[in-house]
């Protein structure tokens, strides 16, 4: 039974992700809050599930010539490297406390998000 | 922007994106297409498709961390997956259909109501 709420907790975190918005950041509260998935086993969970769209995605917008690596590498690789230091400092963190600062971290991103809204002129388009 | 200025902020932009994925395995694209468009001057699209091509290695180099952790759940991971990629392509679809300011408000208001759930 619990496969059909993960399957539609994905579906939900996917049609955010496909919209431009964050998926994970979605798709990691709903497993931990609602179906009490472990904070490691969600996070594990976000960064497999992405890969398969990520790969979609990527055929897509390389398609519509979006796609110029020249430069990124400059992005890719320290991002890369210090992706594996956060993934060890998550995993030396217990579930409780790493719970705790995805709590903040979303807040802080929810908050970022009201001040743009209020920038944004609702009635412009 | 001279080329030494413009790598630096790349790296600085890496840094940040990696270590926010890396540590909540989410997140890296909130905080990358921001700083594409801001501190690297990208234009929204192709912030959008670079994000996907900076978050994806990212995502599978934490992922391995994670994995020989053993924190790898099958039973969770695979139909977060196959629901993942079916609502992506769905959301792919409505993208610019939906009014952006309301889509704009519900995820703001999830994101708050789950944010505060999890730290309190």
């Amino acid at each position: 039974m619990s496969f059909i709420f993960y399957l539609l907790s994905g579906f939900a975190a996917g049609l955010l992700g496909g919209m431009g918005m964050g998926g994970g950041t979605i798709l990691i509260p709903v497993l931990t809050i609602f179906l009490g998935v472990e904070q490691h086993v969600a996070q594990a969970a976000n960064l497999i599930a992405f890969l398969p769209m990520a790969a979609f995605s990527l055929k897509v917008h390389s398609d519509k010539g979006l796609l110029k690596a020249d430069g990124a590498w400059f992005i890719i690789i320290p991002a890369v490297l210090i992706s594996v230091l956060g993934g060890l400092a998550a995993v030396y963190l217990p579930g409780e406390i790493l719970k705790k600062l995805f709590g903040a971290f979303l807040v802080g991103l929810a908050v970022k998000g009201l001040i743009s809204l209020k920038l944004s002129d609702p009635f412009g388009k | 922007m001279n080329a030494n200025k413009k790598n630096f902020k790349g790296i600085l932009c890496g840094l940040m994106t990696g270590s926010v994925n890396g540590l909540f395995g989410a997140g890296g694209g909130m905080v990358v297409v921001p700083l594409l468009k801001n501190l690297l001057g990208y234009e929204e699209k192709r912030a959008h498709a670079t994000a996907i091509l900076i978050i994806a290695p990212v995502c599978a180099a934490s992922a391995i961390i994670y994995l020989i952790n053993g924190y790898f759940d099958a039973a969770v991971t695979i139909p977060a997956a196959v629901g993942s990629v079916a609502g992506g392509l769905l959301g792919a679809s409505l993208l610019n259909k939906l009014p952006e300011f309301v889509v704009n408000i519900v995820f703001v208001a999830v994101m708050l109501a789950a944010g505060l759930r999890m730290l309190f």
